[in-house]
């Protein structure tokens, strides 16, 4: 069986690993740059993206990631994820940020604004049902989310949604100084693929569809059809399953 | 209410007005109120990490740079409010702005215990979350605030598995365990986080039909207490808070259990802040990695001085609300 690792700085590490238990796929949690080999694909979860760039960072983490999203092998970044995937990242802190990217996209990190605009909604994901099933909609938690301005021609769009009437209006930092934009159109792209890479604006680890979990999990297969990669399914084995089961948080309906 | 087929019993949520999903679509472009799964959210978004008490928005800067996943905007941190003295009060709504201009993680500001309207002004300019805190001196020594009736999420404290589920059931999204917070000294913190542990073990061995009279015993609602026998923890993200100064502290928090940790006093009242806060996060994030916080724990400089809490003139803030 394929194994999934999850990159384990901070947020919502657990979460994931209790979506993958949920569909019967081990998740091994990701802190060193040596934890990268031996894995089939790789989820980069939300939380917060300067905490985990700073985290990346201290232990020299980059290169290895940037390796592995080269190296073609699955990734999908939620929320903070996404942040770390895209190629360019507006509405950072001051200094910026360090990114992975691979991703031909540019995202801005605080597009809906501060924890009071936070909000959950039904997405329509016809590209999703078609491959996974069930209805054409799914329930999107957005925290404090980023959302994608513009993609690049090989980007495709899995979900966008309306753009809030209340939402603060972008402040873009370039360089020296910080110039307002408006964002004028109504719709804002929240879920994306290029190739193997998977990118979300919201939290399908914190609600009880798995679809999200098992559409990546397929890109899995895909690639590993293609490679015809049968040799790297006995390599690793339970040696680090963890003592006991993980007491994970409800799933808040 | 619901179940998911992991015998996880979800409450709250999907509940009655405010609380009801709603569907947005092209014509209603407002977002739906706060569910309680978007006030857990940023809690779990917040797992794994530090969450530091800041004065000036130099040191929200330093607490960002450093790794901190969120700031706690405070006129005087704990270890003051002690040495000083006096009623503490919620700061100064300038203060709080100017901290959440000057960083992009999460900014939460602290409420007296009961003082609604403290919460509602923090709710109008617009802070992350709002830690309804006994560090300050309460406003309500019988009611604390009823946070149903907020967009924003709420942080309580709490000693013991009772004390945690009363604050859940009051809308707290997110629990920290009390601990004695401006002292330095990490044993009621390890105190609090043991009883809150050791509770949630009991129960889960308990037999259902005791399961009654144990949430009379801890005066605790019933639901609760059951939802938490089923999952093993609390049903909200629970962090340590109270004593923590050193990144070894930081991770025999997390060792026992705890889903991140706050820091108050213990990073900027030491003598090198900057590379305290930033070993402290390396900790929580590596807290099982003796070799990693060997590492991260050399040459920090002077800690905090602590206070021992065998001193009974020491004022207990944990001891200010049930």
């Amino acid at each position: 069986m394929a194994v999934v690792g999850v990159l384990a700085l901070q947020g919502s590490y657990n979460e994931h690993l209790a979506a993958l238990r949920r569909i019967g796929v081990r998740g091994v949690e990701v802190r060193k740059p040596e934890q990268l080999l031996g894995l089939d694909s790789l989820i980069i979860p939300g939380g917060e993206s300067t905490t985990m760039a700073k985290l990346a960072n201290y232990h020299n983490l980059f290169p290895a990631l940037r390796g592995f999203v080269s190296g073609g092998k699955p990734v999908w970044g939620t929320c903070a994820g996404l942040i770390f995937l895209a190629n360019k990242a507006v509405g950072q802190k001051t200094g910026g940020q360090e990114l992975v990217g691979g991703l031909d996209c540019t995202v801005h990190r605080n597009f809906f604004g501060s924890q009071l605009q936070s909000f959950e909604t039904e997405l329509s994901v016809p590209k999703l049902a078609e491959k996974e099933g069930g209805n054409g909609t799914c329930r999107g938690v957005f925290i404090r989310a980023p959302a994608i301005l513009e993609v690049g021609s090989d980007v495709e769009i899995l979900a966008d949604c309306p753009v809030p009437a209340n939402r603060p209006s972008i402040i873009i930092s370039s360089g020296e100084g910080a110039e307002e934009e408006v964002y004028s159109k109504d719709r804002v792209i929240v879920a994306v693929r290029q190739g193997n890479i998977l990118a979300t604006a919201f939290h399908p680890e914190l609600t009880s569809d798995s679809r999200w979990h098992r559409f990546f999990l397929d890109m899995d297969k895909e690639s590993q059809a293609k490679a015809l990669a049968a040799l790297s399914l006995s390599s690793m084995d339970a040696e680090d399953l963890p003592k006991k089961k993980p007491l994970d948080l409800p799933i808040f309906e | 209410m619901a179940s998911d087929g992991t015998g996880v019993v979800a409450l709250y949520g999907g509940g009655s007005g405010n609380n009801k999903v709603k569907v947005v679509d092209a014509s209603s472009k407002s977002p739906a109120a706060a569910t309680f799964s978007v006030k857990v959210g940023l809690a779990q978004m917040l797992r794994g990490g530090v969450i530091m008490d800041v004065v000036t928005p130099e040191q929200a800067r330093v607490a960002e740079e450093a790794g901190a996943c969120a700031v706690m905007a405070l006129e005087r941190v704990p270890a003051d409010i002690r040495a000083q003295g006096g009623v503490a009060r919620m700061s100064d709504p300038g203060l709080i702005r100017d901290i959440k201009r000057a960083v992009t993680i999460p900014v939460m500001a602290k409420a007296r215990i009961g003082h609604f309207v403290e919460a509602q002004i923090l709710e109008a300019i617009g802070v992350d979350y709002v830690d309804e805190s006994e560090v300050l001196t309460p406003a309500d020594d019988a009611h604390h605030i009823n946070k149903h009736n907020f967009r924003v999420p709420f942080v309580c404290g709490c000693r013991d598995l009772g004390e945690a589920l009363r604050r859940i059931r009051e809308g707290a999204a997110m629990i920290r365990t009390k601990g004695e917070a401006g002292t330095g000294n990490v044993v009621e913190a390890v105190r609090h986080v043991r009883s809150v542990m050791g509770d949630v073990r009991a129960l889960r061995n308990m037999d259902d039909d005791e399961v009654f009279a144990y949430a009379k015993r801890i005066a605790a609602p019933y639901d609760l207490v059951m939802q938490t026998k089923q999952l093993g923890r609390l049903p909200v993200v629970q962090f340590a808070a109270g004593g923590v100064a050193t990144p070894a502290d930081a991770a025999l928090m997390m060792q026992l259990g705890c889903d991140g940790v706050f820091v108050g006093s213990g990073i900027f009242k030491s003598g090198d802040p900057a590379r305290r806060a930033r070993a402290i996060v390396q900790a929580v994030t590596h807290y099982s990695d003796p070799e990693i916080l060997a590492d991260v724990s050399s040459g920090l400089g002077e800690a905090m001085v602590g206070i021992n809490l065998s001193d009974p003139k020491v004022e207990r803030y944990a001891a200010r609300s049930e």
